[in-house]
């Protein structure tokens, strides 16, 4: 198989270090070889993530080559945008586009302009962008923490990762009391998407 | 098993299979987790140290007590390293030893791009340079055998992605590595010149024999593919040409770097048709090629900043761009890193920054993020503890001009001030100078993640220690004029400021108040009793709009355009009423129980 590249993109403290642990325990689980590469300096201080995840039968490269991401999984609108040069441009390339904004501190002071046609440059882009607003459907779950999940969720199914037991590598790496929110929120990510 | 772990991660694994016992290491990113790892294995004595050149120097002091011993540093530590750095290379070890350096190719959070690879070459130390986090292991361990059988300290080079990427890794057991006997040796490891010429003799004797050790080492390999591209390359430049080229070309895939292999690269150049050299930083590896008189395609082509990523070879040799377009780019607005809600360096450089007729010399840590807006209030950063040294030249100089009203502000984190701020406030103290030291005491080394210092009174293990104190430091030099104040009471920190700059002395204040994301300990609960606890709000009856409130920079306060109005995210909130404090309505008040 060839090597399939995926990119989260996100805020610090939207949970995409957590995602992309579950994926990669999922995709270890299935044998795959997978590499993973994190730039998280400031994200704990209002600044962008943006994590590298590849997996195939070998895998040298740890972070997804300019134009060859078959998936993005975006947390945040203007992450997405930030990071659209990665996204492949044959028509195949996938986004699921969480539609949330997190305004960086020149929009909160009035200084910049959220691009209200993020999501639309988005659209023109991919081959497909599964939409959905994961903060809202993880506050009707009675956790705005598991918005994550739901990502994941809807992800996998783009990704064709179905096969993989993504309950059980639910229930090896998070805190047990959280397991089956979490398992729910992942179910309900695949349905959305 | 295999584990899916960071480069950082694998380096401390190794140093536990080597049977290291004892390390050392002073935060920086892209190193900071190599020691915390390493922390965690019983086995290994583990210390924060204060500098990189005293954690190098202890690792010099435990290799000749017998012990294996590794000190990591970001490559511009190792810049303070140098000084023992070159004369151990001399020396030799004990047991063997092994320095990490990490560099920055695209410097994420770095001053500068330097390629250490160069220290090596002049220290004359072997080094390994690995690609994954397998490598990281696997040469760690053999590292360390290097250093024992040659007699000399190894140099470790990573670069940021092979520190911070994942990658699977077999795992192995630790060895029985026994303390070797310390043996008083005077003509070994006392550097006077009568016994460092012999020493720089033996370097250099060494260095031929390891040429033939690059030659054969597994580290070095040719694997042939197509003929036509010959390429050689180390660490991630290794991985980002597999992923162009695949099979389509050849590579001379080099994981021991100094010395390099001339037997190898000369017979894969006479393989390939066409070799090309791709490396990250400087021409480290094609100016040997070049000097070995193997035509080749290197920096005449590539370019000498920034990662080697794919996307950047492959524009190079297909010509095939891969920037945003402009549509993207035009929408793509900046996210910059801010301080923290609740920072307590935001109300001192909010006040700062109102001064005239001042300089503001800075320093490494998060409180470089005041040269930006809203604060412009750091006017230099050049490396860690430079911003007294710098100020007080500054100063020396302003005040030969008759009449001077320019007056030096030199700003700098507790950590950064341990780390060599205090060479910098003696020559202060000793040369007179009229300059103002701010030191922004935030109880902890924050910047890097939260690491323990030698003010915090807790080692990297969490044990007490002794708390040492700036204020005690600062007034056994004999700084008369010292003031501690809270940085969150926008009056005690203006006041200071008048005092301290209308004072024909020299003078320190300590703004002491801790991290927003620190896990305060008990002693800081007592100290800093209900800090972080409260939640202010906009009564958007009085709010007049102003935006004054904006100006603190707080990721908390939110202008809605719209209203013209301020509101404060309650989630985000933590209460440190700089906000508050600046309005000029009053309409910021804290949310009642």
């Amino acid at each position: 198989m060839t090597t399939k590249n995926i990119l989260l993109t996100g805020v610090g403290g939207q949970g995409t270090i957590l995602a992309s642990k579950l994926l990669t325990e999922g995709l270890l689980s299935q044998g795959y070889d997978v590499k993973m590469s994190e730039v998280h300096g400031m994200s704990q201080r209002e600044g962008p993530v943006l994590t590298h995840v590849r997996f195939g039968e070998k895998v040298f490269s740890p972070i997804v080559e300019a134009k060859k991401a078959d998936v993005i999984i975006g947390f945040e609108e203007l992450e997405v945008l930030r990071n659209l040069e990665y996204l492949r441009e044959d028509g195949k390339g996938i986004v699921i586009l969480n539609r949330v904004r997190v305004n960086p501190i020149g929009v909160q002071n009035g200084s910049d302009k959220y691009p209200e046609n993020a999501a639309e440059l988005i659209r023109a882009r991919a081959g497909k962008v599964i939409a959905m607003d994961a903060s809202e459907e993880a506050r009707k779950l009675g956790n705005l923490r598991v918005m994550n999940i739901i990502l994941l969720g809807a992800s996998v199914r783009q990704l064709g990762l179905e096969e993989i037991d993504w309950g059980k590598v639910i229930a090896e790496n998070v805190k047990p009391q959280y397991v089956a929110l979490n398992q729910q929120a992942f179910e309900l990510g695949k349905s959305l998407s | 098993m295999k584990q899916l772990i960071t480069g950082d991660e694998a380096v401390a694994r190794g140093a536990w299979e080597a049977g290291v016992r004892f390390a050392s290491a002073y935060p920086g990113t892209p190193s900071t987790e190599i020691l915390e790892n390493i922390a965690t294995y019983e086995e290994i004595h583990s210390e924060w140290a204060p500098n990189e050149k005293t954690a190098l120097e202890s690792v010099i002091g435990a290799s000749l007590a017998g012990a294996r011993a590794i000190a990591a540093m970001k490559h511009v530590g190792l810049n303070v390293a140098a000084d023992p750095f070159f004369t151990f290379a001399y020396m030799g070890v004990n047991a063997g030893a092994v320095v990490v350096t990490a560099d920055e190719p695209g410097q994420f959070s770095s001053q500068n791009e330097q390629d250490n690879r160069n220290y090596a070459k002049a220290a004359i130390t072997p080094m390994f340079e690995p690609s994954d986090s397998q490598e990281c292991k696997d040469m760690l361990v053999e590292a360390f055998e290097i250093s024992e059988k040659y007699d000399i300290p190894v140099l470790f080079r990573m670069t940021t992605r092979v520190c911070h990427s994942k990658s699977l890794v077999e795992l192995g057991e630790r060895q029985d590595v026994p303390l070797k006997p310390y043996v008083k040796n005077i003509k070994k490891y006392v550097a006077v010149p009568a016994n460092a010429r012999p020493m720089k003799v033996k370097v250099q004797a060494n260095q031929a024999l390891l040429g033939v050790y690059s030659n054969k080492c597994q580290w070095n390999r040719i694997e042939m593919n197509e003929p036509g591209i010959g390429i050689i390359c180390s660490g991630d430049c290794y991985l980002y040409a597999r992923e162009v080229f695949g099979d389509g070309a050849s590579y001379l895939k080099l994981g021991f770097t100094n010395p390099l292999p001339d037997d190898l690269i000369r017979e894969f150049a006479s393989k390939v048709e066409k070799v090309y050299i791709i490396e990250e930083n400087d021409p480290y590896i094609e100016n040997h090629v070049r000097a070995l008189g193997i035509p080749c395609d290197g920096k005449n082509i590539f370019p000498r900043n920034g990662e080697m990523k794919p996307e950047v070879i492959r524009s190079v040799m297909f010509g095939e761009e891969y920037a945003l377009d402009d549509e993207v780019r035009a929408a793509v607005i900046p996210r910059p890193p801010t301080l923290c809600a609740g920072c307590p360096h935001r109300g001192f450089f909010y006040e700062l920054g109102r001064r005239k007729n001042v300089m503001v010399s800075g320093d490494i840590g998060c409180y470089t993020l005041a040269s930006g807006a809203p604060y412009h209030a750091m006017e230099t950063t050049v490396c860690m503890g430079a911003s007294i040294s710098l100020g007080h030249g500054a100063q020396q100089v302003f005040d030969t001009i008759e009449g001077n009203k320019m007056r030096v502000v030199s700003v700098i984190g507790d950590s950064t001030f341990f780390h060599t701020g205090i060479n910098s406030l003696l020559d202060v103290a000793y040369n007179k100078s009229n300059l103002v030291t701010v030191v922004l005491d935030n109880r902890i080394t924050a910047m890097t993640g939260q690491q323990d210092n030698p003010g915090t009174g807790r080692t990297i293990h969490g044990e007490v220690t002794e708390a040492v104190s700036i204020e005690a430091i600062v007034r056994a030099f004999g700084f008369k004029n010292v003031r501690v104040i809270d940085p969150n009471q926008l009056s005690e920190v203006k006041e200071a400021l008048d005092w301290a700059l209308t004072l024909q002395e020299p003078s320190v204040i300590i703004t002491r108040w801790p991290c927003a994301l620190k896990k305060q300990t008990a002693l800081d609960k007592e100290e800093f009793k209900g800090s972080f606890t409260s939640v202010y709000w906009v009564n958007e009856e009085i709010c007049i709009g102003c935006k004054k409130c904006t100006r603190t920079g707080c990721p908390a306060i939110v202008f809605q355009v719209a209203k013209k109005k301020s509101s404060i995210d309650p989630e985000k909130c933590v209460g440190c009423s700089v906000c508050a404090q600046v309005c000029p309505v009053h309409a910021i008040q804290k949310v009642e129980a």
